[in-house]
């Protein structure tokens, strides 16, 4: 056993919470809001979905009690750290008119420290992605990369596996391997409920030098590896990615875009939730004296139709289109672009789809092989 | 599969290091420059020539564009029509086609915009030389290719026989026609040759010049297919008909360029909007290689 595998009790998560404080994050985690488990500031563990679990399909979420008090006994809900990285909504710049033209007024703000509470494996492989998208390139958005440096990543194992969750075909987890401070497995065993960490970063070994906490023995260690590998074997869906870009590359006529585009909506909700999708607008305006002028950035999505406007027309105009820039980007041009692909496999597009469009279906429509729903 | 492997602690550690290293101005900030002059082209067409009150000129090659901004109003990206052996009057040519276009239509003298750039890749000025050059351009094509046509005339000599092809709506349309005038001596490689070719879709008062396609332009054109390079703007449908013509006269189509549109919110990849298969126009673009498109150009709503 390496020294950095250690054993929580319920007592010293607790404690971490309260070394987090200290150290000045904001901690964000999963608590439940709407009947769904979305990133909420957490103060003690009690504002975890304590003893909840998630069942998820295509199109549908329903959170139900469990048989135990498992502060993690869920998969990923609706929203991701994207959604701090990367806000939703975010003032680039403001500019105020002059005698001269106009200034740029400076952003002095200071931007909250985030320490991130229970990310899953698949969660940690989409920050990876996005450095890839916003500091891997010739440029690098200074919006992002000035969260993105002073977050604290405390990841959570996965136990059990949803039925949306294909992140074993996406070779993203359920166990994190990399990217995170502290790693965590919850283990309950009948009256024993204890947490099996392992250390990431140096900042994760100060944090566990403030909170109680013993080596993990070989016995904690490996039951907590059993429960992360009956967690791979209980894949809801799976995705062959042998060939995957060249299947779609061959296939940008096949009669399935046609389909799935009877079914899909264009109401963008898959990029949303999605993890990796990075696409925004970007928008100019002034107040009503026209003196002071905002450049405002929002996520947007490839579904909507000004997404590709041209002055003479949209070059995307069908819903085929749409999705078929979506689905290709997704797991094909993404390869070429960021050498890697652009889905983890966390299942929330084929959650939170109103119709319930499954990605790992429509793939295996084309050609792939399609991993039908494990027991 | 190697694509989708979660990579090693030695890329974390890299991308970490990155992260906490690297300083750098947002490039997402404009900067401001004031109109030196305001040139009414045509009836919805104007160039403007910016200065930088402050800070060194913007330098820039052939193909590059910027991203203009107008207070409060918008920003679009607009290629450099100026030459870029003068960086210090900073050219775009404009044609008003929405409400940020609109806004710089009617800035004047003294006017300020905001500059963001440049951005996006160059002309292959340096692979066509020694041989021949065909710039052919639709419409608000031409400015993008101007910068093109200064390089050559500063370089003569490196290139062989240059033609432009250009072709408008109608008379009234056509852009430059002063410097086409002069460029009809200056590109000329022998006494008598036209190098300058221009026809219109629609004639219209005096005019006595071709009507028809750009394409129509080409089977007479006098060339070394082989050693000939040819560089394209215009509507899509436009440069594919085009890029026919000139495969039809032998030009390689390793020889082939063109300069590709696409919606554009940021110039610097991280929109994503402009995406035209795996290609980013902003950063890998606009001008592209047309093999680096081909298989993207031929499929519908991309």
């Amino acid at each position: 056993m390496s020294k950095s595998q250690f054993v929580l009790e319920r007592s010293g998560l607790e404690q971490l919470l309260q070394a987090l404080k200290n150290e000045g994050y904001v901690t964000l985690g999963p608590t439940v809001r709407e009947r769904a488990i979305v990133f909420g500031e957490l103060h003690t563990l009690e504002d975890l979905p304590v003893g909840l679990k998630d069942w998820q399909e295509g199109g549908t979420y329903r959170l139900e009690p469990r048989a135990d008090p498992a502060l993690f006994g869920y998969n990923v809900g609706p929203q991701s750290p994207k959604q701090f990285l990367h806000p939703p909504l975010l003032r680039l710049l403001r500019a105020s008119k002059t005698a001269q033209g106009f200034e740029i007024v400076s952003e002095t703000e200071p931007l909250p420290k985030y320490a991130f509470f229970g990310l899953r494996a698949c969660e940690l492989q989409a920050i990876q992605i996005q450095d890839q998208v916003f500091l891997g390139g010739p440029y690098q958005d200074s919006h992002y990369k000035a969260r993105r440096e002073q977050v604290l990543i405390l990841a959570v194992n996965c136990t059990q596996a949803g039925n949306a969750c294909f992140c074993t075909s996406m070779n993203s987890g359920p166990k994190a391997r990399a990217g995170f401070d502290l790693a965590l497995t919850e283990v309950l065993e009948g009256d024993r409920h204890y947490f099996v960490g392992a250390v990431g970063s140096g900042a994760g070994a100060r944090l566990l030098n403030q909170i109680a906490h013993r080596p993990a023995s070989e016995r904690e260690w490996n039951q907590a590896e059993a429960l992360v590998d009956q967690t791979a074997r209980n894949m809801g869906r799976g995705l062959n990615t042998e060939g995957l870009k060249e299947l779609l590359y061959q296939n940008l006529d096949h009669p399935r875009w046609e389909e799935v585009a009877g079914r899909c909506l264009s109401c963008g909700n898959c990029t949303q939730v999605c993890p990796t999708c990075f696409c925004t607008s970007v928008e100019d305006h002034t107040d009503l004296t026209g003196q002071i002028a905002e450049r405002t950035r929002h996520w947007d999505s490839c579904f909507t139709a000004d997404f590709s406007y041209l002055h003479g027309g949209n070059v995307r105009v069908s819903t085929r289109a749409r999705y078929r820039q979506w689905l290709t980007h997704k797991l094909a041009t993404w390869q070429d672009q960021f050498g890697s692909l652009g889905c983890v496999g966390c299942g929330r597009c084929i959650t939170w789809c109103p119709v319930g469009i499954d990605l790992t279906e429509e793939v295996a429509a084309m050609g792939g092989v399609h991993v039908q729903n494990q027991p | 599969m190697n694509a989708c492997r979660l990579p090693g602690f030695a890329y974390w550690t890299y991308m970490v290091n990155l992260i906490s290293h690297t300083p750098g101005l947002d490039p997402m900030l404009p900067r401001p420059f004031r109109v030196a002059r305001a040139i009414r082209e045509t009836a919805d067409v104007v160039t403007l020539e910016l200065e930088a009150p402050a800070g060194p000129p913007l330098r820039f090659d052939p193909g590059q564009f910027t991203m203009l901004y107008v207070f409060g109003v918008g920003e679009v990206p607009i290629s450099i029509s100026g030459d870029a052996r003068k960086p210090e009057r900073l050219v775009h040519t404009i044609r008003s086609v929405g409400l940020a276009t609109e806004a710089l239509c009617m800035l004047r003298k003294g006017g300020v915009v905001g500059v963001r750039g440049p951005f996006g890749s160059r002309w292959p000025m340096e692979q066509a030389r020694g041989g021949d050059v065909v710039v052919v351009a639709g419409g608000i094509g031409l400015p993008p290719l101007r910068p093109v046509i200064y390089h050559i005339l500063h370089h003569r000599k490196d290139y062989g026989r240059v033609y432009l092809l250009y072709g408008a709506r109608t008379p009234s349309d056509l852009l430059f026609t002063e410097e086409l005038k002069r460029w009809q001596h200056t590109l000329s490689h022998a006494p008598g040759a036209s190098p300058v070719l221009v026809t219109v879709d629609r004639a219209e008062g005096s005019w006595d010049g071709a009507v028809g396609m750009v394409t129509s332009l080409i089977p007479n054109l006098r060339l070394d297919p082989a050693h000939t390079t040819a560089m394209i703007v215009g509507p899509e449908v436009m440069m594919r008909f085009t890029i026919a013509e000139l495969r039809k006269r032998g030009i390689p189509e390793a020889r082939l360029y063109l300069s590709v549109e696409r919606n554009m919110k940021c110039a610097v990849g991280f929109c994503g909007r402009c995406q035209l298969g795996l290609q980013f126009v902003c950063k890998d673009g606009p001008v592209f290689a047309f093999s680096q498109v081909r298989n993207w150009m031929t499929q519908k709503e991309v």
